[in-house]
């Protein structure tokens, strides 16, 4: 098996062909923010918050679906970046309702940890506040599309873990949404099994376990590449 | 017809304006508390899961966010149908407790003390809580530490110290430990010491202020409130008491979820405060007072010894003075003395700890109540939800509400005494906002600890021109 040599933030590494800029830089502990992507789940590169820049690209990559080469020359951190990085969160931020002082998870929410971590205390474009609902349909979980950032874990998951394929996403671009079946109510859905893995891989609170209170929906992500690994890592 | 107007030149986040309305003898003819600040939470809540709302309904009060939190959780109980834990009514009780005690150690060491311990007319550079804290340090210090031990039994039960959700429709999100129960222990005897002798200071001076109690918003008006099962002072549970001005009962053991019955409410169009009155005597005559002072005017008793002791020379004093709303002050005290002999009552049960402090359940009805005494006074939260538990309608109303005919009528009654002619006195101001003191409404621009509340007087002609002006900041 050949392996590639790159050079991550100035670091040697070595990789194996195929692999991502971003599942190397995990195997040695460089820190690369991701939002959309999950071990266990196939890779869309929806969010681009792991952006880095690759020595010959006038653009940058997103680290979760570029394959590594040899040779390569990445650097995860930088002025421009950070900059990307953060002008990313402010219009996700700005798309549609955070009010994370009452959200369900409240402290315990991906987009509010990359907030904090890579420092966007503002939002420089104006809030476009859509009026959103609730889908509180279903027995045990609801979404609220209000907190929904259509990383579409949810559908991935759906699909490639569970088989059953409810969540899918309706419209197109800035008004796109997440639709289970064919956009009824999820409650209503013939498809749902009811396993709430959704729940657990959506980094929001757009998700969640009815009769949870603020801040008191936590989320559990390790079973998906445990799955994967139990049914010989189909994927 | 003249018109003089106080309205605050600084807007911080809500703000409150009195229209002072002459007559052609000169003579103050009507009086308004106007109250502006809106935030639109009624509306805001719909279509919200309702196991949200107490965190949410916490947040249209910075001052007693707890008494929100109470009310909607219990608002949320009744939506769930089920009986919470006992260990969890404890636990509620408590932290609102705490709530009441810091809310009026705020209320009357921060705000009202430097006016009732300094005197009306002291030098306004000087009536503040560092001018009181040069001629009384121990009170002044005994005030700080008393509203931040109500803070720090917050903070500690529930987390966080302004906007906690940690009182959820079912009970309490978690347990208290041990640690916790003996800081609430060690920290009231103190506590009690620094309220005794804030009321024996304020006795003392209450000769001072026969003129206050004479025309702070004194005047018949029924008073409402929460009795406990005895007749006693309870601000967690209980049945709502109406009395006349004779004291008579007039409403007994009626419950608060058929507060409608009871309620009417009317909207004032010049403020997005509603005025609700007493069902029965119609609109304007319904007018009733919330409160401490209600409250104390409504109990057979305290309950607690010292604060039975403290409410037996009130009652004394309560008699000679008619309705004085001047009262409020003392009542604010007595039910500190209350708040922490309780608190120091419930942290000695001993299932205090039991981890049993939460029932789950979805929602088994489409309408809930929820009701509580908050500092200020009787505090409605009423819901309604689909069968999906998303929020469809939401009523509040606020304590502030309730008092808002009997503030016009203290600022009336105030103004027809202190104001006279065309000339405009700094006396006059102080005493004007002083009954909006007296009230402690939850305003955000009355709660200005150190500077005097923002305040502009104009004073209208019959023919709508302005003829003097007085203007003050909040420093
Ligand atoms: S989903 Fe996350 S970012 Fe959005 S409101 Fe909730 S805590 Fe805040
Ligand atoms: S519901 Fe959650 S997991 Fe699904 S797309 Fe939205 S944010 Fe992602
Ligand atoms: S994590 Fe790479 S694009 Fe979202």
């Amino acid at each position: 098996m050949s392996v590639y040599t790159l050079e991550i933030d100035g670091r040697e590494v070595g990789a194996r062909p195929g692999e991502t800029i971003l599942a190397v830089a995990r195997e040695h502990q460089i820190e690369i923010p991701t939002l959309c992507s999950l071990e266990g789940l196939s890779t869309v590169g929806a969010c681009r918050l792991c952006l880095t820049e690759v020595e010959g690209a006038s653009r940058l990559l997103p680290a979760c679906t570029t394959a590594v080469a040899e040779g390569m020359r990445v650097r995860t951190q930088s002025e421009r970046i950070a900059r990307y990085r953060r002008g990313i969160l402010e219009l996700l931020f700005a798309e549609r309702n955070h009010q994370c002082a009452v959200c369900v998870s409240n402290g315990h929410c991906d987009l509010q940890a990359l907030a904090t971590s890579l420092g966007m205390d503002h939002v420089r474009v104006p809030y476009r506040d859509p009026l959103l609902s609730v889908d509180a349909s279903h027995e045990r979980f609801a979404l609220d599309h209000n907190r929904c950032v259509l990383c579409t874990r949810c559908v991935r998951v759906c699909d490639e873990i569970e088989g059953a394929h409810t969540w899918d996403v309706a419209g197109r671009g800035i008004g796109s949404w997440i639709v289970s079946d064919l956009a009824d109510p999820w409650g209503e859905s013939s498809s749902c099994t009811g396993c709430g893995k959704c729940v657990q891989v959506c980094p929001t609170g757009a998700l969640f376990e009815k009769g949870k209170a603020i801040g008191e929906m936590t989320k559990r992500t390790a079973f998906v590449p445990m799955l994967q690994h139990m049914r010989g890592r189909r994927r | 017809m003249r018109r003089i107007e106080i309205d605050p030149v600084t807007r911080i986040e809500g703000h409150a304006r009195i229209t002072l309305q002459l007559g052609d003898d000169g003579r103050v003819r009507d009086a308004r508390f106007h109250v502006d600040q809106f935030r639109g939470f009624e509306k805001l809540a719909v279509g919200r899961p309702f196991h949200e709302m107490p965190g949410l309904m916490a947040r249209t009060c910075g001052i007693c966010p707890i008494s929100h939190l109470v009310a909607s959780a219990k608002a949320g109980d009744a939506l769930l149908a089920v009986a919470i834990p006992e260990p969890a009514i404890r636990l509620r009780r408590i932290l609102h407790l705490a709530q009441i005690l810091q809310s009026h150690a705020l209320s009357f060491f921060y705000l009202s003390a430097p006016d009732l311990l300094l005197g009306m007319d002291a030098d306004p550079a000087r009536r503040n809580l560092v001018g009181l804290y040069d001629e009384e340090p121990e009170l002044v210090r005994g005030g700080i530490a008393l509203r931040a031990f109500g803070q720090e039994i917050i903070a500690r039960m529930a987390g966080k110290r302004v906007h906690p959700a940690w009182v959820v429709p079912g009970g309490v999100a978690t347990p208290i430990d041990a640690e916790t129960r003996d800081f609430l222990l060690a920290g009231v005897p103190g506590a009690i010491a620094t309220v005794e002798q804030a009321l024996a200071s304020f006795r003392m001076r209450l000769v001072g202020f026969e003129a206050e109690i004479q025309h702070f918003a004194n005047f018949p008006s029924l008073f409402l409130g929460l009795v406990d099962t005895n007749g006693e002072l309870e601000h967690y549970e209980g049945r709502l008491r109406v009395i006349d001005p004779t004291g008579a009962r007039i409403v007994e053991g009626f419950d608060p979820a058929r507060y409608q019955e009871l309620i009417a409410e009317a909207d004032e169009p010049d403020s997005y405060l509603k005025a609700p009155y007493f069902r029965a005597f119609g609109f304007p005559d319904g007018i009733y007072r919330v409160g401490p002072l209600a409250r104390l005017r409504l109990v057979t008793r305290c309950g607690t010894p010292r604060a039975d002791a403290a409410l037996e020379i009130f009652r004394g004093r309560d008699a000679s003075a008619g309705q004085a709303s001047f009262l409020y002050h003392e009542a604010r005290l007595i039910e500190m003395l209350f708040a922490l002999e309780r608190i120091e009552e419930l942290a000695g049960h001993a299932e205090l700890l039991d981890p049993d402090v939460r029932a789950h359940a979805g929602p088994n009805r489409r309408e809930g109540i929820g009701v509580a005494e908050a500092p200020r006074g009787t505090l409605i939260h009423h819901y309604r939800i689909d069968a999906d538990g998303l929020v469809t309608a939401v009523n509040l109303i606020i304590a502030t509400g309730h008092n808002a005919l009997a503030m016009n009528r203290g600022v009336l009654q105030v103004a027809r005494h202190f104001v006279d002619g065309e000339r405009l006195q700094e006396g006059m101001l102080n005493r004007v906002e002083a009954v909006i003191r007296a009230f402690d409404p939850c305003l955000a621009c009355s709660t200005h600890a150190l500077g005097k509340m923002p305040l502009a007087i104009r004073l209208f002609d019959a023919q709508g021109r302005v003829v003097d002006e007085l203007r003050r900041s909040s420093r």
